[in-house]
């Protein structure tokens, strides 16, 4: 197959377009998080069993006054999404920071030290990258229990490696580059080195990888949230919705697929981003798999 | 080639090792078997008597040890939940699994592969558009939402499938579906991607020159070196389906082992646990180098280094 086969075209969905159709979802999910209190028409908690799962205000029965209807609670459903995205973009976004610091300095040392901090790390990367995250995670959970804050520390300890690898290799490759070799013999300092000359060449490719980690991220604490080790009840996040209405499949469909259908958009806004970043960075990219 | 799978061999056990003393510290962390196996009418000389039997009043380290001399001899002890050798109970749920995520990843390979392919011939075109937007929307579809999306549609809406449980053939169903396509948006993409990488490389042009057609070039040529960056991916993913696995079982009430693992952390069944791990990280071990000596197989090329 040569270039006679498969005639290149112009993508119809430009990298431009997918930053900003990606980017206007995250935009908009996180100004819905901060304003929440604005926004949302009643409190995410209150109850009222006289309101208990009412349907949309399109099907038969809903009203206008609960738009995407009531959980088996009465809790008004619209409100307690709203809420719910400030603790899923919350982990999200932190659990992303946590496990790119951590996989970063791991990388680094390994790429920059070498030898047997490079053995002892990557080859821990290497373990834990086939061993199945959720099963680490869950372990994890059980162990200390689900805050936020756990929550948090777990996702970004199941994921170090992924920033691990990416920043390991990219040391490797700069490192033999002219311009550090320079540096190098003109007898700048280590620290000189990796912050003036190493980090600021990982960054495009690290906000890439962070950008659709993010995406992973709030996948991970919905699925937590499912298996019931994600926050504890009351609280309203996304995945705790899904889990209490996927027990209610028969009588209120409509709460677990409106929760299904936050997560998608959020996560496939991120990705779309992400993805429109990473072929501005690296044009050759496009398209391909994480 | 023997040669160097003799040597991920003899590295296996330690990283198994790794495994098992990290799943012990967490699992010793998070609380006392006793309290959950033993109700409040207990006794303190049943209180006594189990953490005798279980080594709890030895210090974590000692702990450890105890455990390690008896796992050398094949035994993780009873199961608190079963009563029965903890390797067993996890052995007769490993079937299930097995069942599940070979029929899932078959799935996802056969499926994933043809829809690639697809992609790369008609490159830009609608059907690379439609596809790979879907594959994009697939990875950000939360895979137990998918699971009951289809649930309420095949079982309670038509009422063509089961809901859930193992049984016939029907049982299968859904449960493969939702596990597929976990890794199915990947495969396309990756797929896609190196198809193309390929269709530019010499042997490819000299095989159109030969005169031989398209479709031939196509799948006798570049096929099969393209399937060699799927078969990277597969090995390191091999952990996410078994992740997979946990959710997916969970949804279906399917019986296997990541049901059994949720339960059992919950239970602080430890015996289980640990036996569970082992058996998770050994079957993922032995598939990655079963995948890098097929990787060297099919590309004469890797063989060579």
């Amino acid at each position: 197959m040569s270039a006679t086969t498969l005639r290149p075209r112009r993508p119809l969905f430009g990298k431009g377009f997918k930053m900003t159709l990606g980017g206007g979802i995250v935009l908009g999910a996180v100004l819905l998080a901060i304003f929440a209190p604005l926004v949302a028409p009643y409190d995410p908690y209150q109850q009222s069993l006289s309101m208990r799962m009412k349907p949309p205000a399109w099907m038969a029965g809903g009203s206008p006054a609960h738009w995407l209807g009531t959980d088996a609670y009465g809790r008004d459903l619209l409100s307690r999404l709203i809420y719910g995205s400030r603790l899923s973009i919350l982990v999200g976004v932190a659990s992303m920071l946590f496990s790119c610091l951590l996989g970063s300095a791991a990388g680094l040392v390994a790429g920059y030290k070498g030898g047997r901090w490079e053995q002892v790390i990557m080859r821990f990367a290497d373990a834990q990258m086939a061993f199945p995250d959720i099963l680490l995670a869950i372990l994890m959970v059980a162990a200390l229990g689900g805050s936020a804050v756990n929550l948090i520390f777990v996702l970004g300890v199941s994921r170090w490696m992924i920033y691990a690898r990416v920043v390991f290799n990219l040391t490797r490759s700069l490192r033999q580059r002219p311009f550090v070799e320079a540096a190098t013999l003109y007898g700048a300092s280590d620290r000189y080195v990796i912050w003036r000359h190493l980090l600021p060449q990982m960054v495009p490719v690290l906000t890439v990888v962070s950008t659709l980690q993010v995406a992973q991220m709030v996948l991970q604490e919905t699925a937590l949230s499912y298996l019931g080790l994600g926050l504890p009840a009351p609280t309203a996040t996304w995945g705790n919705i899904l889990a209490e209405g996927s027990s209610r499949l028969f009588v209120a469909p409509w709460i677990a697929n409106l929760a299904g259908l936050a997560i998608i958009i959020l996560v496939w806004g991120i990705n779309m981003f992400g993805n429109g970043l990473r072929e501005h960075v690296d044009p050759k990219s496009r398209l391909a798999p994480r | 080639m023997l040669a160097y799978a003799a040597r991920r061999l003899v590295i296996l056990p330690l990283s198994l090792f790794l495994v098992v003393m990290v799943t012990f510290v967490v699992l010793r962390l998070t609380g006392n078997p006793v309290d959950i196996f033993l109700d409040v009418t207990s006794t303190p000389e049943q209180v006594a008597a189990l953490t005798e039997k279980l080594h709890l009043d030895e210090p974590i380290p000692v702990q450890f040890l105890i455990f390690l001399r008896d796992l050398v001899q094949g035994d993780f002890g009873q199961s608190l939940q079963f009563n029965e050798p903890a390797l067993q109970t996890v052995l007769q749920r490993l079937g299930g699994t097995l069942q599940l995520a070979g029929t899932g990843l078959l799935l996802a390979i056969v499926l994933g592969v043809t829809l690639g392919l697809v992609c790369a011939v008609w490159r830009d075109r609608l059907a690379d558009l439609v596809i790979s937007s879907l594959a994009v929307a697939g990875q950000s579809m939360p895979s137990f939402w998918l699971g009951i999306l289809l649930i309420q549609l095949f079982a309670l809406n038509l009422g063509w499938l089961p809901t859930s449980g193992a049984g016939g053939w029907r049982h299968i169903i859904l449960p493969a579906i939702t596990l597929a396509t976990i890794l199915l948006p990947n495969i396309v993409l990756i797929t896609r991607a190196s198809v193309l990488e390929m269709s530019g490389e010499q042997f490819v042009i000299a095989a159109r020159a030969k005169g031989l057609s398209r479709l031939r070039v196509l799948l006798t040529h570049v096929l099969p070196v393209s399937l060699n960056p799927l078969l990277s991916f597969l090995g390191i993913q091999i952990g996410t389906l078994m992740g997979g696995s946990i959710i997916t079982e969970t949804i279906f009430a399917w019986p296997g082992v990541g049901r059994l693992m949720l339960t059992s952390i919950s239970n602080r069944d430890v015996p289980v646990v640990e036996a569970g791990v082992l058996v998770i990280a050994v079957g993922i071990a032995l598939t990655n180098l079963a995948v890098d000596l097929l990787q060297m197989l099919i590309d004469p090329r890797i063989r060579r280094h």
